[in-house]
């Protein structure tokens, strides 16, 4: 599986990454590679020249401020498992990157190439969606924001131009007292999820939940929000009762896909369990044990 | 001089090791030759169809490329590969060409090989060869393909194209007016041995001495030598076969594949080395395929549940050809099923059904962990309908020591009769139950603790080895007083060279150090038969024994002339010639007389390690997710060489049998299409996995089929571990009535079991 | 068209010419000699390529062999001499910890790596990480064992106090 023939720059400024990407259609952004060079080495790409990002200042650097996470696209996942402010600062995504691929994987994937790849059982997708992230990009028509539910298109596509490079990925500030859970199903560990949700919400003064964000990965073609679960939840305690009605919404809420490891069926039964049970704990309503 | 210290029944570490250790081991693409060019094979994209025309002008004409060869390039007639284990005449219709010819028969059948000066480059060519096919139906599950509407083989009326019949005593006779009978099918599906090395050949052509030169042979040099010879029209000394270090086998490699006849051939052409290496998509497709095994099975039993006979009907997918190993499962299966238990009727056919999937051959306990699954699921099923559980069931039906040597069922055409050579199946069995913990975990069978359903389940199996006809060992005597051994068995990473050297160091009563051990490659020993059903330690460990006799009876008459006392005088001891009379002569001082001998092993009967194996399971009834709580495996191989190494290959057999059993899968669609492509769709255990695995390798009962005693171990962690993980899961879901029928046990399959069981 | 590459392997500087498709693990093979890193699949999921860049293992079918210019690769034959088998690699021998060997250069870097940085490394931490390296011929049991024992050796030693 020895990969096609191509081009290789690596440019030492934003501005002269973005200039090969324009003038060559054909050419594609390599930063960690650990998705793209897969690609290449089963040739389902061709591309005519590869853009490595690895001279190009100030793109991997996790910022904490008062207005929350600002985190450079090359970012790698080593970093923010490591990274002991994100324990407080973000701990829905520190605790969803645990979960990507395996250690080497990680001592090389980055937070822009698993965006930019939009796989749509990748961890980083499903998080930036489900976190209200805005991902900063560079082109040749300038600098734009892209609210992260309108990056993904369908699976391995994004509505990024030909000449767009991610620098950056904000997250919204993680209030202190904010509930969370994540939950995915994987076939063994490090694969891609099954299915995979995630749930946060902020109790208000009288322990309701407001706020509540409830995303779904390895699913649907894009990642999603489940907005009928997160209204169901909305101005509610959380209880037994409301965890078995989320369980139904859930599952009635998604159109699965149907893939090899797992049947549309059972992806839509998991999505009900997973909502159910990332529930219960993000409540601290869950038993000791497994 | 130190008395020797026996090494047999020693933890040795491995002589292997410190090289491999340290990266550098010697594996096929480690070889390079000078002037090497690099092969790739263009591979059909369509499962059946009709070649029409293979247009390779472009990819000739890049730069870089050396030769593109289709069947119409070959030599006419294009050779088939032929068939190894229990040839027949009548099955040479459904031999496999060595190159598409006229028709393609599988997703990956190779239609051409191209020649070029790097492997990217060749890469690069595959992409230029137009090939026009003319599609056919494809037949790729059993109910299409058993219908015969499409036939693979034209001129034939069936895809059914061979059959074996097994009996012993009259099944029939005995389910007349049985108390009880009962009838179920089952299925293990399709996966394989996928080794950490892809295949490789690397071919160079000696034109001035007429000399074929093949590195990485692996498993069966010997014969594949033999047959290359033949299809190159060479004589068989002017092709040898060199084998390196090998990257597992497992049973998988060593077929003779189109490949090994299609690099050696391009090399001799091109007068240049051509170096092919697999990579992992092809070897997915190519790689022999196994398993995938229907059958319908029948048991009838009296009163007390005692079975009094078993018939059955099963059905091998065997893909497009019949291979060199093809048989061996069929076979497998219209035997084995009985297993260490008293089947005194019993009667099975077992057919071959090609389809146009990759060609199946032998995987680890090849027919023998479908053969346990459908006796060992049915046997739980018996249990219940009896209201025994499933250890009462077993005990009184396992065959007791007294009763052995016991026969198996006796095949037809080609038989080949065995027999259970010795055993203490209960006193195994016990142990296993007592390791587990079985009566104390009890009360968690079937019941629910912390949101999942716990399973218990045991099983008892046996594991044939030794296979013959033979096998050799060479022993020489060097000058330097080293003992060099060379064996006709292969090295596949089950630690070949240390269990050899540990054979012939005690029978030479030397020190590890003072044995150099050489295996597999073809000019090494004048006939060899390779390592595969498990029979290197007992072949080329018996025929080390007889080696080391002979030898050390010729040091003897050299020692006695140096030391010039008569034949009578003189002893061997510990690497020296001692006489009577107080004088003594050391090896290194006879290694000028040019002493060898060369010793072959007949062997006709199989040994049969045993053993119980029981599971303790904990299923998400929700997810659908298994979690291995416990697994105790105990079997006995006879004699233990090295604890060490046979440990490895037990822990690793019963791993690869839970890969089998709930996560690997060769899934095909209706199409013909192999449906994963990559590691990261067929999956292999993890470290993660499987952490709670509880292995013990005893020797309580020798075979006494040869002198050495051991009986072939390696396959049997593996046999037993689809029925188990199966049966644990219909305990654990016993409150739902789930009963698994089919393998493998994914989340997807328990969930849709628990879904399907409360519709009904 | 072929690019210069320079970058340090086993502590020898080394120059290249390699075209931008050659993997780091092919370039180290083929261009280099060292044929102890061993390719199983090249798309990254076996571990069986892993080498250590810049003290960091890595996949070498998934590095670019340019994307190593300017840094200090370390494979399986940096990690050893040839007088005595290192802690670790006595360790994978104690234990059994390898049969036919392929896979067995990425578990010695990807273990290396690991208890360089984590000699404490608990064993779930340990087998989450070796999780990443596929092997077919052990049933890991031994590689876990083997690296549990090796952290001893990468602990730092106490000093001698002087009495």
């Amino acid at each position: 599986m020895k990969l096609p023939n191509f081009d290789y720059r690596a440019p030492a400024s934003l501005d002269e990454a973005v200039g090969l990407l324009a003038a060559n259609n054909d050419a594609r952004i390599i930063s960690g590679g650990q998705s793209l060079v897969p690609m290449l080495a089963f040739r389902l790409a061709y591309p005519s020249m590869l853009v490595d990002l690895r001279n190009i200042a100030n793109l991997e650097r996790i910022q904490i401020t008062d207005d929350g996470l600002r985190v450079g696209a090359r970012v790698r996942w080593c970093q923010i498992e490591c990274d002991a402010r994100l324990s407080d600062s973000h701990p829905l995504f520190q605790y969803m990157i645990s979960h990507v691929a395996h250690y080497q994987i990680r001592n090389r994937g980055t937070v822009g190439g698993s965006l930019a790849h939009a796989d749509p059982a990748a961890e980083m997708p499903g998080l930036a969606v489900v976190c209200d992230c805005n991902i900063i990009v560079v082109g040749s028509d300038g600098t734009r924001n892209i609210a992260a539910g309108d990056l993904f298109a369908g699976p391995l596509n994004t509505t990024l131009e030909q000449s767009e490079v991610i620098t950056e990925v904000h997250f919204p500030a993680w209030p202190a007292q904010r509930r969370w859970a994540f939950i995915e199903i994987a076939r063994r560990k490090g694969d891609f999820a099954m299915a995979g949700v995630a749930i946060y919400y902020d109790p208000d003064a009288h322990g309701k939940a407001s706020n509540a964000h409830v995303g779904v990965i390895g699913v649907t073609a894009t990642p999603q929000r489940l907005n009928e679960v997160e209204a169901a939840i909305n101005g509610r305690t959380i209880s037994e009762e409301l965890i078995a009605e989320v369980k139904a919404i859930a599952s009635g809420t998604v159109e699965p896909m149907s893939d090899i490891h797992a049947g549309a069926d059972y992806r839509k039964s998991l999505v009900g369990t997973l909502s159910a049970r990332a529930m219960r704990r993000a409540a601290g309503l869950e038993r000791e044990a497994p | 001089m130190t008395a020797h210290k026996p090494l047999v029944g020693q933890p040795v570490e491995r002589v292997e090791d410190p090289r491999l250790l340290r990266g550098k081991g010697r594996y096929t693409d480690d070889i390079h030759r000078e002037g090497m060019l690099h092969a790739a094979i263009l591979r059909s994209a369509v499962a059946h169809g009709r070649i029409l025309e293979i247009d390779a002008t472009e990819a000739r004409a890049l730069p870089g490329v050396h030769s593109v060869l289709t069947a119409d390039d070959l030599n006419s007639p294009v050779p088939c590969i032929p068939i190894r284990l229990f040839p027949n005449p009548k099955m040479d219709p459904f031999r496999q060409p060595v190159i598409a010819t006229g028709k393609v028969r599988y997703v990956g059948e190779a239609l051409a090989i191209v020649v070029a000066d790097s492997a990217a480059i060749a890469e690069d060519a595959l992409e230029l060869i137009s090939a026009e096919i003319e599609p056919l139906n494809a037949v790729a599950d059993m109910e299409t393909h058993s219908a015969d509407k499409t036939l693979l083989f034209d001129g034939q009326d069936s895809n059914h194209v061979w059959k074996y019949d097994a009996t012993l005593g009259e099944a029939d006779k005995a389910f007349d007016g049985a108390h009880y009978t009962r009838r179920e099918r089952f299925y293990v599906h399709r996966h394989t041995g996928i080794t950490m090395e892809t295949r490789g050949v690397v071919s160079e052509w000696d034109p001035v001495a007429g000399k074929m030169t093949c590195w990485g042979a692996a498993k069966v040099p010997y014969q594949n030598r033999k047959m290359l010879a033949e299809m190159l029209g060479l004589p068989e000394a002017s092709v040898e076969l060199v084998e390196g270090d090998t990257g597992g086998s497992f049973g998988v490699r060593g077929e003779f594949f189109p490949e090994d006849y299609l690099v050696p051939y391009a090399a001799r052409l091109l007068n240049r080395p051509v170096k092919w290496i697999e990579d992992r998509r092809e070897h997915l497709l190519a790689v022999s395929h196994a398993r995938d095994v229907a059958c319908d099975i029948e048991i009838a039993c009296d009163a007390d549940g005692r079975v009094l006979a078993i018939r059955a009907n099963a059905v091998v997918d065997i893909g497009a050809y019949i291979r060199t190993a093809t048989t061996i499962t069929p076979r497998n299966v219209a035997t084995c099923i009985p297993g260490p238990y008293r089947v005194p009727n019993f009667s099975s056919t077992v057919s071959l059904l090609v389809s146009n999937k990759s060609p199946t051959g032998t995987y680890r306990g090849p027919g023998r962990f479908e053969a346990d699954f459908f006796r060992e699921r049915m046997f739980d099923l018996v249990a219940a309908d009896f209201g025994m559980d499933q250890v009462q069931f077993r005990r009184r039906n396992l065959l007791t020591e007294e009763e052995l040597p016991h026969p198996l069922p006796s095949v037809s055409p080609d038989p080949h009769d065995s027999e259970l050579d010795s055993g203490a199946y209960e006193e195994v069995l016990d142990r296993c139950l007592k390791k587990i913990g079985w009566e104390e975990k009890q009360s968690v069978q079937g019941q629910r603790i912390d949101g999942r359903y716990h399973g218990l389940a045991v099983g008892c199996f046996v594991e044939g080895g030794g296979a013959g006809p033979s096998e050799n060992c060479r022993m020489v005597l060097e000058k330097d007083g080293m003992v060099s051994v060379y064996v006709g068995s292969s090295a596949v990473g089950q630690g070949l060279q240390t269990i050899m050297s540990q054979i012939a160091a005690d029978a030479m009563e030397l020190p590890l150090d003072r044995i150099r051990l050489f295996h597999g490659s073809t000019s090494f020993v004048k006939q060899g038969f390779g390592s595969f059903h498990s029979r290197s330690t007992v072949m080329g460990g018996n025929a080390t024994l007889i080696a080391a006799k002979e030898l050390k009876a010729q040091i003897l008459g050299a020692g006695a002339k140096i030391l010039q006392v008569s034949g009578e005088d003189v002893r061997y001891e510990n690497g020296a010639v001692i006489s009577n009379s107080g004088g003594s002569v050391g090896l290194d001082a006879l290694g000028e007389n040019g002493l060898s001998y060369e010793a072959t092993f007949k062997n006709s009967k199989h040994t049969y390690s045993y053993g119980t194996h029981a599971v303790h399971v904990a299923v998400d009834s929700e997810t659908g997710e298994l979690e291995l709580i416990d697994y105790v495996a105990i079997e006995d191989a006879g004699r233990i060489i090295n604890p060490l190494t046979l440990h490895g290959q037990a822990v690793g057999s019963i791993v690869q049998g839970l890969g089998g059993a709930l996560l690997e899968h060769l899934i095909y669609d209706s199409e013909g299409q192999l449906l994963v492509g990559t590691l990261a769709d067929y999956l292999v255990p993890l470290a993660t996995d499987f952490p709670n695995i509880r292995s013990e390798s005893i020797a309580l009962r020798r075979s006494p089929n040869h002198p050495l005693g051991a009986k072939g171990a390696g396959e049997g962690g593996t046999i037993p571990v689809g029925a188990l993980i199966a049966n644990s899961v219909a305990a654990a879901l016993a409150d739902f009535k789930v009963q698994p029928f089919d393998l493998p046990l994914s989340p997807d399959r328990i969930w849709r079991l628990i879904e399907n069981a409360s519709d009904t | 068209m072929k690019f210069a590459v320079q970058f340090e392997l086993n502590g020898d500087a080394v120059e290249v010419n390699v075209e931008p498709r050659m993997t780091l693990g092919d370039c180290i093979r083929h261009e280099l000699g060292k044929t102890g890193t061993h390719i199983a699949c090249e798309h990254g999921v076996c571990g069986a390529c892993t080498v250590i860049v810049d003290n960091e293992a890595v996949r070498s079918c998934l590095t670019l062999a340019v994307q190593a210019q300017g840094s200090k690769v370390v494979t399986v034959e940096g990690l050893s001499d040839d007088d005595e088998l290192t802690p670790l690699q006595k360790a994978f021998r104690k234990h059994h910890a390898l049969q036919c060997g392929f896979c067995t250069p990425g578990m010695i870097t990807t273990a290396h790596a690991l208890l360089s940085a984590e000699p404490d490394a608990n064993e779930e931490r340990v087998r989450d990480v070796m999780s990443g390296n596929i092997c077919r011929c052990t049933g890991y049991l031994s590689i876990i064992a083997a690296v549990m024992e090796a952290r001893a050796a990468y602990r730092p030693q106490e000093e001698v106090s002087a009495e």
